[in-house]
């Protein structure tokens, strides 16, 4: 038993000596580091914490979820919305105002993701993965059509322009459409990106590793037996949800201020992205946190090292998805690594 | 002879049909405290779906169901498990990718509480209760033989033991009755045998009352004082062992056959 | 006036997606599976008939039979490599894989075809007819759509009824052991839902390029989610509930285009389905399943 603790230990060590290692390393040889792969640090972070919250739904809970870039676009808009009207209009900048950003982020990601979560993880089957992609969609056409604006008489809102506000002289537009926000406090860096991916799997590593995290799993391995033993499939399904989404709400607030504008364009914020989240999940092995980390650094960084391979991406992805899952999970293939095992006489069948 | 003992589980005339097609009729059957009560009957005479109305799968059509004097008929499963009835199924149903130890601490999230954010920053209580745990799922474990297996992912246990730890973590949510759906199915005659002494084991030290579902006539004969026999969905015949299975009936349409 | 054509060119783009509804619905019911890949099947069937027609210069109507052949193939090929060998495995592991084989048809679109629109002439001969003196305009397209959609609904209907294939597909959606019992090819009853399935979205392709002609290697993205939203609304798993579903989708958004706003519409779609979801997540016509224990 004891040999079970130490080897969670190790193992959760590695993952996060592994991140200090590399922040170590990258930042020790700053002068010698690429322009093209400082720009892409923010951005490892972002992703990292993507995979590892989407992990939680997809690998822990067992349950798939297409919309985890929506998720991050509430956070990402919430928080900017916030730090560029604390800014612009407030005159206040300072890096108190961007930590409470991250927890308002946080938070109202949440609160989507608990009423999302509610009526979808009652019902059984494939439903929480189709609702939650025209979730995503929702939020992302909505946020597109938004005109949002403030004056000495309070908060404007309107579906059509910026005209519409009818703004007084003193009136700020904080989300302009399509263009969405602009001119955000250039709060993110590395360090901070690194301090939030480590937070987040430290308590990732601590919700799976614990009585509520054993109740999300034995519900993902047998629903019916969970129930059979007092488990409430629907609370426990839906912790794992709002937890993940919140997370994705703060790799939201780390993206937007990592740039000066902010919009939710189908390229950053569409289908296409969440995909690729499930992409970093799906290769790094379900349920593996640090393989969650390792395949989103390498897959953000491999496209833009290699160029030529722009085109060929996408179908790479396309079919790692289609070998994994069928390595993995095909009876046939399940056996077949089975009696490998047998074979070596790792595990002996008494019958 | 049983009238100064209580009664853990009494059903009177439960019905369930499926579309039109009458699954269970008129059920009745008593259950006195640390009694070992056979359900017999040949395939698909409704066993399983007993168990499936007693634990809240189904929700009967008529009749009630009283746990201890509580009728928990309407209740679903996850409530009837916090009365006191856990269960095992025909086809194991294991939490597969967590190990032997967690397929058993998990069972007790009732008895052992703490909240997410105690877990998450690892404060005393937790540590408290995860040890207190540890210690009585070894317990546990112990009682069935695979204490030393605590460590091990349990698909990859061998069948034997997978139903072992089935039972062991239906033990663990501390119920008022245990339900083992045909326990010795797919097992050798000594695996059998093994399990019958486990049975019995289980009955006097968790002071258990145990409703088992069976085909193996020599474990039935060898555990159970009394018996219930179903035919197409009603009782064929119902008391003692040996009264039952010299029943004219039973053996013209079961035993005989 | 105005509302008629409103509601004629609902029902028009609704038969569109009542067509690639019956392929979701069919194969859920059959395979217990969300083939994600079914809207692309349909980009599929916009791209050869385009070949055919525009590059080959075939008739237009074998260009459609060719196209709704050739999705029918891809249909049985994908079924056959990437959904088969999962057969019995768990339903996050399908689902993944679909989605993979989506993005796989989408991505080989790009590659072949290039990321510009190309823009399809359509295979039915622009006649509007102007009925009341011609304050009403209606296109021939959307007539012939509906006609299809009809049809197509016709058929389906009397072949999963009256014929021997017809009523082994319902049996095996009803019990897929009971079925290899008494003789049934399960492998075959569900590899011929999937070429039924594909060849009907390869005409809803050709439909759907028909009205909306920018073909691109995600046209059928959209219109795929959408019509699996009209066969949950319908009632996953009921053939006539995906066509009322179908309707009905498509006539909500055509008037929340005309009425609301053309950039929320697809919210209020999708909203649609929540909200089904909250009040009769079964659907319209659907029934639940109970899982066995």
């Amino acid at each position: 038993m004891n040999r079970l603790y130490n080897k969670k230990f190790i193992d959760k060590s590695i993952t996060f000596l592994m991140i200090i290692f590399l922040y170590v390393i990258i930042t020790l040889f700053d002068k010698n580091v690429s322009s093209l792969l400082r720009g892409l640090l923010v951005q490892f972070c972002v992703y990292s914490i993507m995979a590892v919250s989407l992990n939680l739904v997809v690998g822990i809970s067992g349950e798939l979820s297409l919309g985890h870039v929506g998720f991050m676009c509430i956070g990402a808009f919430v928080s900017a919305g916030f730090t560029t009207y604390m800014r612009s209009v407030l005159n206040v900048e300072s890096i108190f105002i961007f930590i409470i950003s991250i927890f308002l982020g946080a938070f109202v990601t949440a609160v989507f993701g608990f009423i999302v979560g509610i009526p979808v993880l009652r019902l059984k089957g494939d439903y929480l993965a189709i609702v939650t992609l025209a979730f995503g969609e929702i939020i992302k056409n909505i946020l597109n059509a938004i005109y949002l604006g403030f004056d000495s008489k309070g908060v404007h809102v309107s579906l059509k322009n910026e005209l519409q506000l009818g703004l007084e002289s003193d009136g700020y537009t904080l989300i302009k459409g399509p263009l969405g926000i602009t001119s955000i406090p250039h709060y993110s860096n590395f360090l901070i990106g690194v301090i939030l991916l480590l937070i987040v799997i430290f308590i990732i590593y601590n919700i799976i590793d614990q009585r509520t995290g054993r109740a999300i799993m034995a519900l993902r391995d047998n629903r019916i037996a969970g129930e059979s033993i007092g488990l409430n499939v629907t609370k426990y399904k839906l912790i794992a949800f709002t937890i993940s989404s919140a997370f994705a709400g703060v790799a939201g607030v780390l993206y937007a201020h990592n740039y000066n504008n902010l919009a939710a364009t189908g390229a950053k914020f569409g289908y296409n992205m969440s995909i690729m989240v499930l992409v970093f999940v799906v290769l790094g092995g379900m349920g593996n946190i640090r393989g969650s980390i390792i395949s989103a650094v390498i897959l953000t960084l491999l496209p833009e090292a290699l160029r030529s391979l722009q085109d060929y991406r996408m179908l790479m992805y396309a079919v790692v998805l289609i070998a994994v899952m069928i390595f993995t999970n095909a009876p046939a293939a399940i056996n077949f690594r089975k009696n490998l095992k047998f074979g070596k006489g790792k595990l002996k069948d008494e019958r | 002879m049983k009238d100064n003992k209580k009664v853990v589980l009494n059903v009177e005339s439960l019905s369930i049909s499926f579309g039109g097609l009458k699954a269970v009729s008129d059920f009745d059957i008593k259950i006195y405290k640390n009694e070992v009560y056979g359900l017999i009957g040949p395939n698909g005479a409704g066993k399983t779906t007993i168990f499936n109305l007693l634990t809240g799968v189904y929700r009967p059509d008529s009749g009630e169901i009283l746990l201890d004097g509580e009728n928990i008929v309407g209740k679903d499963c996850v409530q009837i498990n916090k009365i006191g009835i856990a269960r095992t199924f025909q086809n194991i149903r294991l939490f597969g990718k967590l190990s032997v130890l967690d397929n058993v601490k998990v069972a007790m999230h009732e008895s052992y509480k703490y909240n997410i954010l105690e877990g998450i920053f690892r404060l005393p209580n937790y540590y408290k209760k995860e040890k207190d745990m540890d210690e009585e799922a070894i317990k546990l474990l112990k009682v069935f033989g695979i204490d030393d297996l605590a460590d091990v992912i349990s698909t990859n246990l061998p069948y034997g033991k997978q139903r072992k730890l089935e039972i062991a973590r239906a033990l663990a949510t501390k119920p008022k009755l245990l339900l083992l759906d045909e326990p010795a199915a797919g097992m050798n005659e000594n695996e059998t045998k093994e399990l019958m002494n486990t049975i019995l084991k289980v009955r006097d030290e968790f002071d258990m009352t145990i409703l088992l579902i069976e085909h193996d006539m020599k474990l039935i004969k060898g555990i159970c004082e009394r018996i219930t026999v179903l035919n197409f969905g009603s009782v064929l015949a119902s008391g003692n062992l040996d009264d039952v299975l010299n029943n004219e009936e039973v053996i013209k349409a079961y035993l005989g056959a | 006036m105005k509302y008629i054509i409103y509601l004629v060119n609902g029902i028009s783009l609704g038969s569109v997606y009542a067509i690639i509804a019956l392929g979701y619905t069919m194969v859920y019911g059959i395979a217990k599976m969300l083939n994600f890949a079914h809207g692309d099947v349909i980009m599929i069937g916009g791209y050869i008939c385009f070949l055919f027609m525009s590059k080959l210069s075939f008739n237009p109507y074998i260009s459609v039979l060719i196209a709704a052949i050739g999705c029918m193939i891809v249909g049985v090929l994908i079924e056959r490599i990437a959904y088969k060998p999962l057969r019995g495995a768990n339903s996050l592991a399908v689902l993944i894989t679909a989605i993979g084989v989506s993005y796989f048809l989408q991505n080989m679109a790009l590659l072949i075809f290039g990321p510009n629109d190309k823009i399809f002439t359509s295979v039915i001969p622009n006649y509007p007819l102007n009925l009341f003196d011609g304050q009403l305009k209606i296109s021939l397209e959307s007539i012939v759509t509906i006609i299809v959609g009809i049809i197509v609904m016709i058929l389906l209907t009397l072949f999963i009824n009256k014929t021997k294939i017809g009523v082994a597909m319902l049996a095996v959606s009803e019990d897929k052991g009971a079925s290899t019992l008494m003789g049934i090819n399960v492998n075959k009853t569900i590899a011929l839902t999937f070429a039924i399935g594909s060849f009907l979205a390869g005409i809803a392709g050709v439909l759907l390029c028909s009205a909306y002609p920018r073909l691109t290697f995600t046209t059928g993205a959209m219109p795929g989610i959408k019509a699996f939203v009209a066969a949950v609304i319908g009632g996953i798993g009921s053939i006539p509930g995906a066509f009322i579903g179908g309707i009905l989708l498509g006539v909500l958004e055509i008037v929340s285009k005309a009425y609301m706003s053309a950039q929320l519409a697809d919210s209020i779609v999708f909203s649609t389905l929540i909200i089904m979801l909250l009040v009769k997540p079964q659907g319209l016509l659907g029934k639940l399943n109970r899982e066995k224990v």
